[in-house]
């Protein structure tokens, strides 16, 4: 195999590395830049997002507000510089969007509409119908068709960085239609490879979001931050986890336990309005206060008795029966497509099962305010990177700007920073290259193999729900901390059992297992380390908020043994730490 | 480690998938599998099932399993479809067949080649070409519903491929642009912020393009979004020549 070399490599397609790739071809010309990705661009679980993005355009909305409403929904973990910088920039990175085409929802005027979001203090989410992720992804990849100076690895799974020096200088990969195990050598290398909802067993993400780039960090020596901060969304479908939009809730849907109550209001959300007045649904109240807070009550309705129960676990009602089908129809589509098709209930006439289903990954790769990481260039954007903008929790429709914004910061700083470096070594990634072709080899395909994939992550996928799911305490935790170390150590006796060279889907299953191990021990580990509660994390042994002790970020490092602990301070510009009140407007 | 999976009252359900390696000593074939019927799974499911506890060397492409990624496409007792879509309900209790969609190279099993398409996408320039660029600063472009319903429904490709898989055309010249990338054009040709009609010409009306579209419609037919790649080919052969008449008659007119 050719051994190339780029000044910019991009791991991972989706909607962060598009934006990467794009801002280098345009804003830097002379340099190389590639993206290599485990699928083709299109297939990218930016595809998925439905309900909107977030960014201030209306003359009625401040970005100071915008601020406020992340920082108070992060429960003041987020950086609070990183949040000035996404307010600040979301607005024309949206609008660049429009301008490459995306076909954004219109007011009757022909400027751009915008909805109502939970935890967000005014309408300020920008909406393509109720496929904006898909829209912005396929913008952004047919926009991306205009560079020839982009290089793409379409269904190339990148094994490992290949550090050298001090610095990351490019990594191995395999060329899956052929088998072919080889490396890829870089000035700098941004990962982009989104999140890991797939450690948990019920998730809104698609099949591919295995945390391949958190690991690749991880085991190079990069911390991953606020790993314990997981975010559950109270409105997956029962059986498949598809994910019913928050926009549902932000046209006015609302959510009723078995008795047909109204239950948000029993857990400090605010007071609910009839849906028939004129101010439903009220910002930042009842259904629309944030998902941590409200996926925490559905558990509690769980112990209460007042779910409904059905042969997929217990659901309580989304009711948008009161919207009516023109309005179901033309702002959100979808949830009626998917109600229909997968639960065969329409929302016309019915109400909606749904219940609570990990959605999200606040933490991730650590970096600064430039997406760089501690590793001299390595860089790292979107889901898979912790800057941190979500900080507890995220707000709904903040990650698809977060996505362009940071995507286009890592992109300048990877550009800056490629410019002063020479190129890899050839020779060092030949040598490289053909030590993972040893390894993975010797480590799968050569064994016979005790022990199967399926079966060790499906192992995987119950320790983490059952020791770390919307509540936790230390004995689960320790006890899912225990179990992955021994899925670890029988990971050892893997084997493949294909032997083919050519499109080995059971090889790339066995090398994403071993990135799930990895996060699946960071999520368990730093949710053990620390003993408070906050968003998303909620401790019943510890049940407070600590800002004395935890006003700071995790940062999670991999050794041979247990991970190491250590503590950032929380970046605080003009917020001081407060209540988090919703339901008061 | 088989899954304790009785399926609905023991039922079960054959799948006949294809099986194909190149290079390998056997010729590609058919492998029958039992799996457990549950009323509630589509063929993804049971293919899925299939990989992880019965035979883990089945390759074949999947995500979203929600109808939006475009990764699952194959061919279902003869018909292209998406896999995470169709439910075993639909089938059963007969034997299921499923076969990579057709007219385009196999990989491996049920995985395809795409790199026809992956080129055939950039030739036709489908991107946004502004008819009147204008910098950031000055905000969006102001586009009514009325303006965005024009194009919406040719914006909802997934690229899942099932329509040049019932292409008849595209099946015996593959040199055939095809459905989804001329309708992508045609997405573009109607927006109200593009002005690349005349450059998307080359490919769009070149003899490979929309003029060998003989209008069958089974791309319209099988395609999971409804973007109606069949009407969009109309559409664009009526559209490129009017435009032709007008630049013939009205020599200097502003491109559109």
């Amino acid at each position: 195999m050719d051994l190339p070399t780029h000044d910019v490599l991009i791991v991972g397609g989706g909607g962060a590395g598009l934006r990467a790739a794009i801002a280098i071809a345009e804003e830097s010309p002379d340099l190389s830049v590639a993206i290599v990705s485990k699928v083709y661009p299109m297939r990218s679980h930016t595809v998925s997002a439905e309900g909107g993005a977030a960014a201030v355009i209306k003359e009625t909305d401040s970005l100071d507000d915008h601020a406020y409403d992340t920082i108070s929904g992060s429960d003041w973990l987020a950086d609070q510089d990183a949040v000035e910088a996404l307010v600040r920039e979301a607005p024309e990175e949206m609008i660049q969007l429009e301008h490459w085409g995306c076909p954004w929802s219109r007011q009757p005027d022909g400027q751009i509409a915008v909805r109502a979001f939970g935890g967000m203090t005014i309408e300020r989410t920008w909406f393509a119908a109720d496929k904006t992720g898909f829209h912005m992804l396929h913008t952004l990849f047919q926009t991306s068709l205009r560079f020839p100076s982009i290089t793409r690895y379409d269904e190339w799974f990148v094994t490992s960085l290949i550090v050298q020096d001090g610095r990351c200088q490019g990594v191995t990969v395999i060329e899956l239609r052929t088998g072919a195990i080889g490396a890829i050598g870089a000035r700098a290398v941004i990962i982009c490879t989104g999140g890991a909802g797939r450690v948990f067993p019920f998730t809104t993400n698609g099949n591919i979001k295995t945390g391949d780039g958190m690991a690749l960090a991880y085991r190079a020596g990069v911390p991953l931050k606020d790993m314990e901060f997981v975010q559950y969304h109270p409105t997956g479908l029962p059986g498949t986890g598809i994910l019913i939009t928050e926009a549902a809730r932000g046209e006015g849907g609302i959510l009723v336990n078995k008795d047909g109550y109204r239950y948000l209001e029993d857990y400090d959300l605010g007071t609910p309005l009839d849906v028939s007045d004129p101010n439903h649904p009220q910002k930042r109240t009842m259904e629309l206060g944030p998902r941590d807070r409200l996926s925490q009550a559905f558990f509690h309705e769980q112990q209460k008795g007042r779910t409904f129960q059905g042969p997929h676990g217990d659901y309580v009602h989304l009711d948008l029966r009161h919207l009516g089908e023109k309005l179901i129809d033309s702002k959100i589509p979808m949830v009626r497509e998917l109600a229909v098709r997968y639960v065969g209930i329409d929302p016309v006439d019915e109400p909606i099962p749904v219940r609570n289903v990990v959605h999200y990954m606040m933490g991730g790769i650590h970096t600064d305010i430039e997406g760089a990481t501690p590793l001299a260039g390595l860089f790292a954007a979107g889901e898979c990177a912790c800057v941190s903008i979500n900080g507890a929790n995220r707000l709904g429709s903040n990650s698809l700007p977060e996505l362009l914004v940071f995507g286009r910061r890592a992109a300048r700083a990877a550009a800056r920073f490629a410019r002063e470096q020479p190129g890899p070594d050839p020779s060092l990634l030949e040598a490289r290259a053909a030590a993972e072709h040893r390894r993975i080899r010797e480590q799968f395909l050569d064994v016979p193999g005790a022990e199967s994939v399926a079966g060790l992550r499906t192992e995987l996928n119950h320790a983490l729900e059952e020791g770390a799911g919307v509540f936790r305490e230390g004995s689960s935790l320790q006890q899912t901390y225990a179990t992955i170390q021994e899925l670890k150590e029988r990971f050892g006796r893997v084997g493949v059992t294909d032997q083919s060279r050519v499109f080995n889907t059971e090889l790339v299953a066995a090398l994403e297992l071993d990135s799930m191990l990895d996060v699946g021990e960071s999520v368990a580990y730093s949710a053990l380390a620390r003993t408070e509660s906050r968003g998303s994390h909620q401790r019943t042994d510890h049940p407070h908020r600590d800002d004395s002790r935890f006003l700071k970020h995790t940062l999670a490092y991999r050794t041979d043994g247990e991970p190491k602990i250590e503590y950032l301070d929380v970046v605080i510009t003009r917020w001081p730490p407060g209540e988090r009140a919703y339901g008061k407007a | 480690m088989a899954r304790p999976d009785p399926g609905e009252t023991g039922a079960t359900v054959i799948l006949e998938v294809f099986r194909y390696l190149p290079d390998d000593e056997w010729d590609p074939r058919f492998q029958g599998y039992e799996v457990p019927y549950h009323s509630d799974w589509v063929i993804l499911d049971a293919l899925n099932h299939i990989r992880n506890w019965i035979d883990p060397t089945l390759s074949f492409r999947w995500s979203c399993r929600m109808g939006v990624c475009g990764s699952c496409g194959m061919m279902v007792n003869g018909e292209p479809k998406l896999t995470c879509e169709g439910f075993l309900s639909e089938y059963y209790p007969d034997p299921i067949r499923v076969e990579p969609l057709a007219y385009f190279p196999v990989v491996k099993d049920l995985v395809i080649n795409l790199d026809d398409f992956m080129a055939k996408l950039p030739a036709v320039k489908s991107w946004l070409i502004p008819q009147d660029p204008k910098p950031l600063s000055e905000g969006e472009y102001l586009q009514s519903p009325a303006e965005l319903a024009q194009y919406k429904r040719f914006s909802m490709c997934i690229n899942c491929m099932l329509c040049y898989s019932a292409c008849p055309v595209y099946g015996l010249d593959s040199s055939f642009v095809g459905p989804a990338a001329l309708a992508l054009a045609h997405r573009y040709n109607l927006d109200s912020r593009d002005g690349g009609q005349r450059d998307r010409a080359e490919a769009v009306m070149s003899h490979e393009g929309i003029w060998e579209c003989t209008y069958v419609g089974d791309c319209t037919r099988v395609c999971p979004k409804d973007v109606d790649p069949a009407g969009a080919i109309q559409m664009a052969k009526l559209s490129y020549a009017t435009d032709w008449v007008r630049s013939v008659l009205l020599p200097g007119r502003k491109r559109r």
